[in-house]
C-alpha cells in the first residue's frame, strides 16, 4: 500500500484528569474514505478537533506523532497552522445552522476562504465560488451566491458548508457527522454528493459517524472507538462480515434493520376495540399581516388527519422534519390548540372537554419527548418529577403510598429506587429517557405518544429503550403512537405505520406492507433513502 | 425603646429570613448547595464581611430615647456606645490623626501675643504635650496595643471554642475554609478593635466641615446603605416576579396589560417621580407636624419613602428579563409534560417556572443592591435622596464634592465613604456569585 496521507500515533487528550482520548493510532490514506465510528462521548469528535488544534485551551493533548504527508503537525507553530486548516485539511461540522455566519451572504463566506488561501482577486474568487456552488449542486448558483444562510434549507446549507471546505482544495476532508442534523432523503443526497466529489478530486475523506449503516455504504476502512480507545480497525467488508472485538459485535447486534419486520407476527387483539379514533384532525397556524394583523393565510401544519389505533398496539407516524407529526402528537394531547377534527379516546370526545374533566382525562394519554435533557425540570429531584402526575391527579394518595409507587415505577424502568433522591443532570441520556417513561407511566395511561424518544440516543441505548417500551406494552397493554423519522426503529416496534407528508397522511397500513411494499411515491423515496448495510 | 418604620421593616425582614432558614433546614436537596457554599472560601469570607456590616446596621436599628443632657433625643444602641465619637466635635475640618485644625486662625499665645496659625484640636490628640514630636510614636503605640488586644481576644475565643468542640470533631481545624475565615475574622476584629481604641484619642478619619468625626459618619451610613439596598429590593421583587412571570406564562391580554404598565412607567423619568414623591412626603410631614416632632422620625420617613419610590420605579428591568425567560421556559418540554400530566397552571408556575428563573432574580437582586447603594449617592447629589440630616455615604460624598477644589484638598470624607461602600458592595457581589454557582445545577461541574 502507498504512503499514508495522515498518520496519527499515540494521541491522547485529557480534560482535567479525565482522559477522553486514550493513546490512539490510525492512518488515513490518499483518496480513501476512513470512518471513525463510535457512540456519543467516545471521543471521536475530540480526536478530529485535536488533529486540527481546535480544542479549548483546557484540553491537554499529547501524541508521539501526527504527520500530514511527512510534515509533523505537532512542531508547526500556530501561525503557520492556519495554512493547514482550511487549505490542506477541510472540515465539515455537524450542524449547518450554527456553523454559518448569519450576517454574511454565502458567496462572501466561500470567497473568504479562497481569498485567504490563494490571494485571489475579487473577480477570480467570484468565479471560483460560482464553480464551487455548481460542484456542490446548488440550483441557480447566480442567485444563491447573494443569499443569506437563513434563506437556504438545511440540506443546502450543508452543501454550502461542503463548498467552503472544498474551497481550499484540501487533501483531506474531515466530515464530523455531516448528515445527522438532516432528513433521511437529504442525507442520501449529501452522501452521494460527497462520494462524487471525492471521485472527482481524489481527496481523502475522514468520516466521523455513529451510524453504522451509513458508514457501510461510504467507507473503505472503519475504526471503532469506545471510551477513548480504538478497539478495532478493519476494512469495511471485513468489519461487517467478521468483526472481532466484542464491542463491535454489540454495536452490530444493536443495529435496528428495516428487514426485521419481515414475517412479524401481527398481534391479534382479544377483542378488537379501537382505543383512539381521530377524524379530520387539523392544526392551522394563522399568518397575520398588515396594520390590523388580519389573518391573511394559514400554515396547515396538520391538515385533516384520520386514523385509528387499537388497544395494545403501536402505530408509527413517520415523516421528515416539518411534516407536522410532532404537532399532531401534541395536538392530540391538547398541548397545542387544534383547529378542527374529533379525537375519540375510549369513545369519549377529547376535544369537547375543558377544565377539570380535561385534567382528569389527561391520565389516559401521556407523552414522552425527544430530548430527555429538556424534558425534566433541572431543579426537581427525580422522585418529585415522577410523583408530580400522581400528586396532580390523585391528591388523596398519601405520601408513603406515593413513594412506594415511585419506587415501583423506577423498578419497572429498570432503575434502582435510590435514584429518586438525585437530580436529572446526574444521569445519562438513556437513563433520563427511562425516568421520562416512568413519569408517563405514573398516571397509568392507556396511550403514550412517543415523540422521537430514541433519536437523541446512541444505537445500543436506543435498542434498550425500544426493548423496554415493548416489554411495558406486553405487561400492561399500553398503546403507543410512535412518532419517528427512523424507519429502522419503526420496523422494530410498530404494528402499523402511517406516513405523513406536508400535514397529510399519504399512506397507512401494516408495517410489513408499508416498509417492504411501499405504494405511494413519497414512501418509496423515504424507504430507498435509508442506508442499508450492504457490503458486497 | 422606640421603633421607627424602617426599624420595623428591617426586623421583619430578618425574622422572615430566619423563619425561612428554619423551615428549609431539613430539605435534603438544599443541603448540597449549602454545603458547597460552606466549603467555598470566597463565599464564607464575603459572608463574614457582610455579617459584620449587617450587625453594625442592626445595632444602629435599635432606637431609644436617651436621657443624657435631658434632650430626649432618639439615639440607637450604636450611638450610645459611640458616645465619645458622637459628642467630640471640632470646629471644622481636621485631617486624619491630626492634632491640629485644617484651617488657620488667630491664636492667642500664653504670653499674650497673637499669631496666625493652626490651632490645636479640642479632642483629637489633646492628650499630647508636644504633638509635632510625639504624634507618630503615640499613634503607632496605640495602634499596636489595640491590634494586639484584638488578636488576643480572638485567640482566647478560638481556644475556648476549640475546647468546647474538640470532643465532637477532631478534624475541625484542619478545614482550610475555616482557617481562612478565622484569619479574616482575626484581621477584621483586630482592626476594628484598633480603630475603636484609637478613635477615643484621635479622629481616625478626620472631621468634616462642621467638625463631626468622619469615622462615625461612615459607620452610621452603613445602616442607610443596607436599608436602601434591602428594603427597595424587597419592594421591587414581588412586583417584578409576579408581573414578569405572569406576563410570560399567560401571554394574551395579561401580557398586554403588564407590558403597557411597565413601558409607561419606564418612559416617565425616574428622577422626576422620586423628586415629586419626596416633595409630597415633605409637605405631608409639614402639615402633620405633631406626628413628626423629631428630626430622626422625619428623616426616617423620608428614607422609607425613598425606598418605596425607588422600588416602584426599578422593577421594570427585572420584570422584562423574567418575562423573556418565562416565554422561553413555557415552551420547554418539562412544562408541557406537566401540562400533559394534568398539573394546574398555578402549580406549574410555582414549581416549574419560578425555581428556574430564581438565578436571574438572585443575580439582579445583588446587582440592584449594589446599584441602589450607589444610586443613593447620586440622588443625594441633587438633594432628592435621603434627608440631609441622615448619615449616608451619598451625603458624605456630596459634602466632600464641594471641597474637592480646595487646596490642599480635603480627601478623607470621599475616601472613607468610598472604602466603606466598596467593601460592602464587593462582599455582596462575591457572595451572590458563590450562591449562584452553588444553586445552579447546570454549573455544578465548573464550580467544583
Amino acid at each position: 500500500m502507498h504512503k499514508p496521507l495522515l498518520q496519527v500515533q499515540g494521541l491522547s487528550v485529557a480534560f482535567k484528569d479525565e482522559r477522553v482520548v486514550d493513546d490512539i493510532s490510525f492512518d488515513v490514506y490518499p483518496a480513501e474514505t476512513f470512518a471513525l465510528v463510535g457512540e456519543s462521548g467516545s471521543g471521536k469528535s475530540i480526536t478530529a478537533l485535536s488533529v486540527l488544534r481546535l480544542l479549548p485551551s483546557n484540553a491537554k493533548v499529547s501524541a508521539t506523532g501526527i504527520k500530514l504527508q511527512n510534515q509533523n503537525l505537532l512542531s508547526i507553530p500556530e501561525i503557520d497552522f492556519c495554512k493547514i486548516r482550511g487549505r490542506r485539511i477541510g472540515f465539515i461540522f455537524q450542524d449547518p445552522m450554527s456553523s454559518l455566519n448569519p450576517v454574511m451572504t454565502i458567496g462572501e463566506q466561500i470567497a473568504e476562504v479562497i481569498q485567504i488561501h490563494f490571494n485571489a482577486s475579487t473577480a477570480e474568487s467570484k468565479k471560483a465560488v460560482y464553480r464551487l456552488l455548481q460542484q456542490v449542486e446548488i440550483p441557480e448558483p447566480e442567485r444563491r451566491i447573494k443569499e443569506y444562510p437563513h434563506q437556504l434549507s438545511g440540506g443546502q446549507r450543508q452543501r454550502v458548508m461542503i463548498a467552503i471546505a472544498l474551497a481550499g482544495k484540501p487533501d483531506l476532508l474531515i466530515a464530523d457527522e455531516p448528515t445527522t442534523a438532516l432528513d433521511v432523503t437529504i442525507q442520501a443526497q449529501i452522501l452521494a454528493l460527497l462520494k462524487s466529489i471525492q471521485a472527482q478530486t481524489g481527496m481523502a475523506l475522514w468520516l466521523i459517524s455513529h451510524d453504522l449503516a451509513l458508514v457501510s455504504n461510504m467507507a473503505d476502512r472503519i475504526a471503532v472507538m469506545q471510551q477513548g480507545k480504538i478497539v478495532e480497525t478493519n476494512t469495511t467488508r471485513g468489519f461487517f462480515n467478521q468483526a472481532q472485538h466484542p464491542y463491535s459485535l454489540k454495536l452490530l447486534a444493536a443495529l435496528p434493520a428495516m428487514q426485521s419486520c419481515k414475517g412479524k407476527v401481527v398481534k391479534t387483539a382479544i377483542e378488537p376495540s379501537s382505543l383512539l379514533q381521530v377524524e379530520g384532525f387539523k392544526v392551522y397556524y394563522p399568518v397575520r399581516k398588515g396594520f390590523f394583523k388580519r389573518i391573511v393565510n394559514y400554515v396547515r401544519a396538520v391538515d385533516g388527519v384520520s386514523f385509528k389505533l387499537e388497544a395494545g398496539k403501536t402505530l408509527a407516524l413517520v415523516g421528515e422534519s416539518g411534516c407536522g407529526k410532532t404537532t399532531l402528537g401534541k395536538g392530540l394531547l391538547n398541548l397545542i390548540p387544534h383547529t378542527a377534527g374529533s379525537v375519540l379516546l375510549n369513545n369519549i370526545e377529547l376535544t369537547a372537554l375543558t377544565g377539570d374533566a380535561l385534567r382528569q382525562m389527561r391520565s389516559k394519554i401521556q407523552i414522552i419527548f425527544q430530548d430527555p435533557f429538556a424534558a425534566m425540570n433541572p431543579r426537581m429531584l427525580v422522585g418529585e418529577i415522577i410523583e408530580e402526575g400522581i400528586k396532580a391527579l390523585h391528591p388523596d394518595i398519601g405520601v408513603e403510598q406515593r413513594q412506594q409507587r415511585v419506587a415501583h415505577l423506577l423498578q419497572q424502568v429498570e432503575l434502582p429506587p435510590a435514584v429518586a433522591l438525585r437530580y436529572p443532570h446526574e444521569f445519562s441520556g438513556g437513563q433520563r429517557q427511562r425516568i421520562c417513561i416512568a413519569r408517563a407511566l405514573a398516571v397509568a395511561p392507556e396511550l403514550i405518544v412517543c415523540d422521537e424518544p430514541t433519536s437523541a440516543l446512541d444505537v445500543s441505548v436506543q435498542a434498550q429503550i425500544i426493548a423496554l417500551l415493548k416489554n411495558l406494552q406486553q405487561q400492561q397493554g399500553i398503546s403507543y403512537l410512535f412518532i419517528t423519522h427512523d424507519l429502522a426503529v419503526v420496523a422494530e416496534i410498530a404494528d402499523e405505520v402511517a406516513v405523513m407528508y406536508q400535514g397529510k397522511i399519504v399512506e397507512q397500513g401494516g408495517v410489513e406492507q408499508v416498509l417492504l411494499q411501499p405504494q405511494h411515491p413519497y414512501t418509496r423515496k423515504l424507504v430507498e433513502a435509508v442506508p442499508v448495510i450492504d457490503v458486497g | 425603646m422606640i421603633v421607627l418604620w424602617t426599624d420595623a421593616l428591617i426586623f421583619l425582614l430578618v425574622a422572615t429570613l430566619f423563619i425561612f432558614s428554619v423551615l428549609l433546614r431539613n430539605k435534603a436537596h438544599l443541603q448540597r448547595p449549602l454545603q458547597k457554599i460552606a466549603c467555598s472560601k470566597t463565599a464564607m469570607i464575603s459572608l463574614l464581611v457582610l455579617v459584620f456590616f449587617v450587625l453594625i446596621g442592626l445595632l444602629d436599628s435599635v432606637h431609644f430615647k436617651s436621657n443624657e443632657n435631658r434632650t430626649h433625643e432618639i439615639i440607637s444602641v450604636l450611638d450610645y456606645w459611640a458616645k465619645p465619637l458622637r459628642n467630640n466635635t471640632e470646629k471644622t475640618y481636621s485631617a486624619p490623626f491630626s492634632a491640629y485644625l485644617y484651617s488657620k486662625e488667630t491664636l492667642a499665645l500664653p504670653d499674650g501675643s497673637q499669631q496666625w496659625g493652626f490651632p490645636r484640636l479640642k479632642f483629637g490628640g489633646s492628650h499630647l504635650q508636644n504633638p509635632d514630636a510625639e504624634l507618630l510614636s503615640d499613634v503607632l503605640e496605640k495602634a499596636l496595643s489595640g491590634f494586639c488586644k484584638g488578636v488576643g481576644l480572638v485567640i482566647l475565643w478560638v481556644v475556648l471554642l476549640a475546647c468546647i468542640f474538640k470532643g465532637r470533631d477532631k478534624n475541625l481545624f484542619k478545614n482550610t475554609t475555616l482557617k481562612a475565615v478565622l484569619a479574616v475574622f482575626l484581621l477584621l476584629f483586630s482592626i476594628s478593635y484598633m480603630l475603636v481604641d484609637l478613635s477615643s484619642y484621635y479622629h481616625v478619619l478626620g472631621t468634616d466641615k462642621v467638625g463631626e468625626d468622619v469615622f462615625y459618619q461612615a459607620i452610621k451610613s452603613i445602616r442607610t446603605g443596607l436599608v436602601i439596598g434591602s428594603l427597595t429590593t424587597m419592594i421591587m421583587l414581588p412586583l417584578a416576579i409576579t408581573f414578569g412571570i405572569m406576563a410570560g406564562f399567560f401571554r394574551g391580554w395579561v401580557d398586554d396589560i403588564i407590558q403597557y404598565i411597565y413601558t409607561t412607567l419606564n418612559s416617565i423619568p425616574g428622577v422626576l417621580l422620586i423628586a415629586a414623591s419626596i416633595l409630597m412626603v415633605q409637605v405631608y410631614m409639614a402639615n402633620h407636624a405633631e406626628d413628626f416632632n423629631s428630626l430622626i422620625v422625619r428623616s426616617d420617613m423620608r428614607l422609607l419613602f425613598l425606598c418605596l419610590i425607588l422600588g416602584v420605579t426599578s422593577w421594570t428591568g427585572l420584570c422584562r428579563m423574567l418575562r423573556a425567560e418565562t416565554l422561553k421556559l413555557r415552551e420547554m418540554e418539562y412544562v408541557q409534560a406537566a401540562q400533559a400530566l394534568g398539573v394546574k397552571r398555578t402549580v406549574i408556575l410555582l414549581r416549574h417556572i419560578l425555581p428556574n428563573v430564581m438565578h436571574i432574580v438572585l443575580i439582579s437582586v445583588v446587582l440592584d443592591f449594589s446599584a441602589l447603594v450607589l444610586a443613593e449617592a447620586v440622588l443625594s447629589y441633587i438633594n432628592i435622596g435621603v434627608d440631609p440630616t441622615t448619615y449616608s455615604w451619598g451625603n458624605m460624598i456630596n459634602g466632600a464634592r464641594l471641597e474637592m477644589a480646595r487646596d490642599p484638598v480635603v480627601w478623607w470624607s470621599l475616601l472613607a465613604s468610598f472604602v466603606f461602600m466598596f467593601s460592602l458592595v464587593l462582599a455582596a457581589n462575591l457572595f451572590a456569585d458563590s450562591v449562584r454557582n452553588a444553586f445552579d445545577p447546570r454549573r455544578t461541574e465548573e464550580a467544583g
